[in-house]
């Protein structure tokens, strides 16, 4: 895919505002935008070049109800065609409202049901670690109300007793969950024997830190803080 | 192997095929995989001190059961996984991370309709083709013997398909030819009444439920895909266009196959199985739930007069 023009952090906006025209610009695309930009320009170990690399790190954006942050910072890393993104939720479009893994290149799963990423997020780690390709990461990006499925629960318990150091999941707190208690996610995490850290959603550096400073043999939870959605 | 028949059938030991059968084969193959969710630990202990990386045993996690052997799919290792009722306790991981993800899997039950029904209605799992048909792509594949297990295993070990395969303790005297669709058992007359159909662990009792009747009968151990071409073709040699059915699972499973595969034509057609408006709250033995859902050879025989000579 040619190198395309719109490659910057200063540029998503524009690549947003290609998705989403005049319709109205929803929140929960750019809470999540500085952390994808952070992990797919400082963090991960994948581009175009290899997308298909059986040993490259995997993104699995569990939280893929609204993905126009994502779907922008594909833009602008060069896996989706910019032109593309203002066909978003049409027809013929490859780029709906909740992504398909068969139609996009690099979208590892196709997410936006709730309570999924987490556990293959646990599958691709075992698959990759049983090839030999244990040194690369699985970074699961979920929202907090995904949480409260059981499924997610399942995956948070099973995670460190089955020794993925390579799992981290990255939980963007925006305070959702109708029953959920703010603040308690880390201590969840913890419970279960994961290395825990929290940073705020906007700073690159933390995040940037957050996401690699070394840590235990263990899956790691990055919570991060971002403004509530519905504020209690 | 010791044969043991009760009256509907032949003990089978089609469990025990498929471990040895998978164990030799992940010793061949390093892109094989197994999930279990905290069963048949004991038959695969071995197969798991050889490769600890690839047999992963989940606990009672019977979601992340199936959205693990997804994940493994992913990274490009087939999955197989084994568990009871497997289809039914985890369906939305079903649709969600095996066939929207376009990942492959080979699923493998036991207990299959009552083959414990001492255990209650929470072992018996009769309406899992007809929820899985509700998803495209996946092969099913009912074994009426064990000998027939290793052959329909082989292809699904090495594909990269969904499958789905029913093992029973319950089955036939002999295996037949399978991989192929229907085979013709026992050939009726040109003026043959009709055609019946057993599905797997069915056989033997529909062969002696219609010993008395001009009928054509069928074995189908693969029901899905559905081997329409090959039911178009047989019963287009029967005297009728008259199409009787019989299913170890839910009853009227492969109905709209079958109207599918005959729609080119006026026919009757007839299915039977396990029952859809009750629940029969018994315990017992597999057979005496036979006989409560009409499918052991009094009530075939039955139900094959009743259709075909009236």
């Amino acid at each position: 895919m040619p190198a395309t023009t719109l490659s910057r952090y200063a540029d998503l906006p524009a690549l947003v505002g290609l998705l989403t025209g005049n319709k109205k610009h929803q929140a929960a695309a750019t809470t999540t935008l500085d952390v994808l930009w952070v992990l797919y320009d400082r963090v991960l170990d994948i581009s175009p070049a290899t997308a298909t690399d059986p040993a490259r790190d995997r993104f699995l954006l569990s939280r893929g109800h609204d993905p126009a942050a994502y779907y922008a910072v594909l833009a602008a890393k060069g896996f989706i065609d910019t032109a593309a993104l203002r066909s978003w939720g049409e027809f013929d479009s490859p780029l709906g409202r909740r992504p398909d893994r068969t139609l996009v290149p690099g979208v590892e799963i196709s997410g936006g049901s709730p309570g999924h990423g987490l556990g293959l997020g646990v599958g691709t780690a075992l698959g990759l670690r049983a090839q030999g390709h244990g040194a690369a990461r699985v970074v699961v990006l979920l929202g907090d109300t995904e949480l409260d499925e059981g499924s997610s629960h399942e995956a948070i318990t099973a995670a460190a007793r089955l020794g993925l150091s390579a799992l981290t999941a990255v939980v963007i707190d925006s305070r959702s969950s109708p029953l959920g208690r703010s603040g308690k996610i880390p201590d969840r995490f913890a419970r279960e024997d994961w290395a825990t850290r929290s940073a705020p959603g906007r700073d690159h550096d933390a995040l940037h830190q957050a996401l690699t400073a070394p840590h235990e043999s263990r899956p790691l939870a990055v919570t991060v803080r971002t403004a509530a959605r519905h504020p209690r | 192997m010791t044969t043991l028949t009760t009256e509907a059938g032949t003990i089978q030991r089609m469990r025990e095929t498929f471990v040895h059968t998978l164990d030799r084969a992940m010793n061949d193959d390093p892109r094989l995989a197994l999930v279990l969710a905290a069963t048949a630990l004991g038959p695969f202990a071995r197969t798991a001190l050889t490769h600890p990386n690839r047999v992963v045993n989940v606990g009672i996690r019977e979601q992340l059961m199936i959205t693990t052997a997804a994940g493994l799919a992913l990274t490009g290792l087939r999955p197989v996984v084994h568990a009871p009722a497997l289809v039914e306790r985890a369906f939305g991981q079903l649709k969600t991370d095996l066939t929207h993800q376009d990942a492959g899997a080979v699923l493998v039950s036991t207990g299959a309709s009552h083959d414990t029904p001492e255990q209650g209605r929470t072992r018996m799992a009769p309406g899992d083709i007809a929820l899985l048909d509700t998803l495209p792509g996946w092969t099913v594949h009912v074994p009426g013997h064990a000998d027939e297990v290793p052959r329909l295993l082989a292809p699904a070990l090495t594909g990269g398909d969904r499958v789905y395969l029913r093992l029973s303790t319950r089955g036939n005297a002999a295996a037949r030819p399978v991989g192929q669709g229907l085979v013709v058992v026992r050939s009726g007359s040109r003026r043959a009444a009709g055609t019946v159909i057993a599905v797997g662990p069915m056989l033997d009792r529909v062969l002696a439920a219609t010993r008395e009747l001009d009928v054509t009968v069928a074995y189908l151990a693969t029901v899905r895909p559905f081997d329409r071409t090959g039911l178009s073709r047989i019963v287009a040699r029967a005297g009728h266009a008259d199409v009787m059915i019989v299913e170890p699972y839910l009853r009227g499973t492969s109905a709209h196959e079958i109207a599918e595969a005959l729609n080119g034509r006026r026919h009757r057609q007839l299915g039977l199985g396990t029952l859809r408006h009750t629940e029969i709250r018994g315990y017992g033995a597999p057979d005496d739930h036979d006989r409560a859902h009409g499918l052991d050879t009094a009530g075939l025989a039955r139900h094959a007069r009743d259709f075909f000579l009236d």
